[in-house]
């Protein structure tokens, strides 16, 4: 597996704790991602895993705590302010619209306009430049998908789930954040979103992947950070553990030695 | 793979079935009623331009209609809208201008359309409810503010240019058409606007996850829809040189049909513009061939019900294939 400039850190987090009324949801939770390494996070339902993936993606602030971004601390206020600096969440229902086809959801809200300036005022669309735009962004993906003129719901899951992976990358992402990319899919098909995870970490790209397959995170993942009850219990390499190992700390029958 | 493609194919057919609709029946509608109508006037240029000026307004309430559905929205008040803005046209233009007048009648709808708009969002209620009550309300206003009476309308300018004149040789009511009908399928089809549109009613999840604006998109949609029947209104006055509570009352039904007959659905995220325009036409040459075989008002309602219902069905059909 290649993989590019693994000792720069894209995404750092450092003690990001959050309450909700007087539950701790996110109790001093630290790690990093660095560029071109894919991290499984981990953890059972309630441990904290989609309220630390809101807080990165801007839907939740953190009370405290600090996220860094290319070693720049960042304040992510809002899903615009993680896209701007370069946070991409691939959302579990995708966040497509199945009637269009894949060009218009890679670009949805973020149409290319005509170059004429009176009729981008307008907001009249380049659907040429978006087309062609849309070619390159399945083609750097390597992605089977027949043309990008397919509507979203004559695609497949995996293939939905490559276009979306295909959206995020398209917008210069640095940091993608998977929310269980393969839990409707099937065998064939989650091997061929794996294929992607690794085309677009082996780019440079960070991957945050959320996942209850632990075969999934074993094989995709570099290393998995696993939350237990709001509480980051292990920040472990995949090649240093087992699948029973990695279970046990997200059911908290094991401990990780330290 | 094998499957898969074929799977597209069939799917691909079947929207393309679904869109060419319009046409297979617009013109087997045609041809019912030219072998029927032989002996008549029915197969002639002037009787289409006779049937698209008479049915200007409701091709413009088809395309304003179009884009409430497009954002999954249905809007019930435009009947209503109708003869209110075509009464405070009238009315103002006792006492003012044409701008004025317009303006006035113009921004009544816009005025409906806000309204049903930000009760829909604010209350959480579906479109269909708030819209029938505000179609009451709107109503009841025209009813009380003309005190049942016809306000006529003496100025030759307002209605040689809304409905019942020419300009540069060209029925006005031909070029409204026309003008407004680009303009829509502009909109709808090259703008950003239209397919932000689409996007809120077709997967309001993902128009809200990419940032779009879902709530302004709707508003911005009721209004447009409210609007285009206040022109309707307008150009009723104009040809009838004059407006009553009255006009507008029996549309909303052929103004549905002909929509949803055009192939937009019924349930958001696809509109066809074109569609409804050919849809009202349809209508129209309906009631024209049914006029000139001399089936009475109450026979051709009931025809146009029985469109409708048809219509819908082929939408619901979809809806479950889909």
């Amino acid at each position: 597996m290649v993989r590019t400039a693994l000792d720069q850190t894209a995404i750092e987090l450092t003690n990001i704790q959050k309450s909700f009324g007087g539950v701790k949801a996110l109790k001093n939770v630290s790690f990093k991602i660095n560029k071109g390494e894919v991290v499984g996070l981990l953890g059972d339902n309630g441990a904290g895993k989609s309220t630390l993936v809101r807080c990165i993606s801007g839907i939740h602030q953190p009370d405290s705590g600090e996220i860094k971004v290319n070693n720049q601390a960042v304040n992510i206020a809002s899903p615009l302010d993680a896209r701007e600096v370069g946070i991409e969440t691939v959302f579990q229902d995708l966040a497509m619209v199945p009637e269009f086809d894949i060009s218009a959801n890679l670009f949805l809200n973020r149409e290319i306009k005509h170059k004429n300036p009176i009729l981008r005022a307008l907001g009249w669309l380049d659907t040429k430049a978006m087309d062609k735009r849309a070619k390159k962004a399945l083609n750097r993906l390597n992605s089977r998908i027949p043309s990008y003129k397919e509507a979203i719901h004559n695609l497949s899951g995996g293939q939905r789930q490559a276009v979306a992976i295909a959206r995020a990358v398209n917008w210069g992402a640095d940091i993608v954040i998977m929310d269980e990319p393969t839990a409707a899919l099937g065998v064939e098909q989650s091997a061929q979103v794996n294929e992607l995870i690794n085309v677009i970490s082996s780019q440079g790209v960070a991957v945050l992947l959320i996942s209850h397959n632990m075969q999934h995170v074993v094989e995709t993942c570099d290393r998995a950070v696993v939350l237990y009850q709001g509480q980051s219990v292990a920040d472990v390499s995949i090649s240093d553990v087992s699948k029973e190992d990695l279970v046990g700390l997200i059911t908290g029958a094991t401990t990780q030695a330290a | 793979m094998i499957t898969l493609t074929t799977n597209i194919n069939s799917v691909k057919k079947f929207a393309v079935k679904r869109e060419a609709f319009i046409y297979y029946i617009f013109l087997a509608v045609l041809v019912f009623f030219a072998i029927l109508l032989h002996d008549t006037a029915f197969l002639s240029l002037d009787n289409f331009m006779n049937i698209v000026r008479q049915t200007a307004p409701i091709t413009i309430m088809a395309v304003g209609l179009t884009f409430a559905l497009a954002v999954g929205h249905i809007d019930l008040s435009i009947g209503s809208v109708v003869a209110l803005s075509a009464l405070v046209g009238a009315m103002l233009l006792q006492t003012t201008g044409i701008p004025i007048a317009v303006a006035g009648a113009l921004l009544t709808g816009v005025a409906v359309g806000l309204i049903n708009g930000v009760l829909i969002e604010r209350l959480q209620v579906s479109s269909l409810l708030i819209t029938l009550g505000t179609m009451g309300v709107v109503t009841g206003i025209a009813r009380q503010i003309s005190g049942l009476e016809s306000v006529p309308i003496i100025n030759s300018d307002f209605t040689a240019f809304f409905g019942a004149g020419d300009i540069f040789g060209i029925p006005s009511l031909f070029i409204w058409t026309i003008g407004i009908a680009a303009i829509a399928y502009i909109a709808m089809k090259k703008l950003a606007f239209g397919r932000h549109l689409l996007a809120v009613g077709g997967s309001p999840k993902a128009a809200l996850a990419m940032g779009i604006k879902v709530t302004r998109i709707r508003l911005y949609a009721l209004v447009i829809s409210s609007a285009a029947a206040a022109l309707a209104g307008l150009l009723y006055a104009g040809r009838l040189h004059g407006a009553r509570y009255t006009l507008g009352e029996a549309d909303l039904l052929t103004v549905i049909a002909a929509v949803a007959i055009g192939g937009t659905s019924l349930f958001g995220g696809r509109a066809c513009i074109i569609g409804a325009i050919l849809g009202s036409w349809l209508m129209g040459m309906i009631n024209n061939g049914l006029i000139l075989s001399g089936f009475s008002t109450n026979e051709q309602m009931i025809a146009r019900g029985v469109i409708l219902i048809i219509a819908v069905a082929i939408g619901v059909k979809e809806l479950k294939n889909g």
